[in-house]
């Protein structure tokens, strides 16, 4: 049955995605992909608290592969950065592709220590 | 430098609010629709990438392969819809945004880079982690690239 659980969790995580970019390019008008840079920084935080705190693999498919597998994405990362470059804005695209590995990382990291405490 | 006018001018594929379309494409009686259609595109994208990892079980180079497939189906998908306006309005929220944003994925990513650096396995961990991203752009490049050339034929053939 895991598959139904990851297909629950993605039907929360993508919409969520689209609302989220939405919502953060209201506030922060520009070429810059804030967005999607939210949405990656924010599913690579709560993907790292759920391997953090070990948690049972019927919540690792609705929260992990379902909801944070839909809720970050590769492809618009990728697109968007490949963009930017076409556009001649060279320095964001390395910003949005360093900055996203980096930030992304970090949070996986502070979301593990943080699951781990939580899971005492 | 002003905003864009068109979808073609487009930086971000999920929505880009500077194009007035897409900004205004949730509001009103229909505006449920976009986020409904990105919803389950993005449910039959996860589920692709569940099964390659039922088919492939336990390795980060099933993630690799599916993030870099996805990369070049979205610029296929971003030439034909964003700069040639082809197919139906919510192609870009359905297949873009869903289906493909669904099926790669950033998060897995970045904890799969996380484990190998906490297991010290620097090496592996800069290999995966650019062999990602250089899999990826060359794959979108590419896409882009190569339906620009098939447009562009077709439209001199026609």
């Amino acid at each position: 049955m895991s598959w139904l659980l990851v297909a629950l969790g993605a039907a929360v995580g993508a919409p969520l995605r689209y609302l989220t970019d939405r919502a953060v390019q209201a506030r922060h008008a520009g070429e810059f992909p804030w967005g999607t840079f939210v949405v990656n920084a924010g599913a690579s935080l709560v993907l790292g608290v759920l391997t953090g705190a070990v948690v049972s693999s019927g919540t690792y498919a609705l929260l992990g592969t379902g909801l944070c597998g839909a809720l970050s994405t590769y492809s618009t990362f990728s697109y968007e950065t490949l963009r930017l470059a076409e556009r001649g804005r060279g320095v964001l695209a390395v910003a949005n592709a360093g900055g996203s590995l980096l930030v992304g990382l970090a949070a996986v990291f502070l979301g593990s220590a943080l699951g781990r405490a939580l899971a005492g | 430098m002003s905003g864009p006018a068109g979808p073609g001018d487009a930086v971000d594929p999920d929505v880009d609010l500077r194009v007035p379309a897409q900004r205004a494409e949730t509001a009103g009686r229909g505006g449920w629709r976009v986020p409904a259609a990105v919803a389950a595109g993005g449910v039959l994208g996860a589920l692709g990438r569940y099964g390659a990892a039922v088919l492939w079980p336990g390795s980060m180079w099933t993630t690799l392969g599916v993030n870099v497939v996805g990369c070049a189906l979205i610029g296929v998908l971003m030439v034909l819809v964003a700069e040639q306006g082809r197919g139906h309005a919510l192609a870009r929220p359905f297949l873009g945004a869903g289906v493909l944003g669904g099926f790669t994925t950033f998060s897995t990513y970045a904890a799969d880079v996380a484990r190998l650096l906490e297991r010290g396995e620097a090496l592996t961990a800069t290999a995966y982690a650019a062999g990602t991203f250089a899999g990826a752009m060359g794959a979108v490049w590419a896409g882009v690239r190569l339906t620009r050339a098939a447009v562009g034929r077709a439209g001199a053939a026609a």
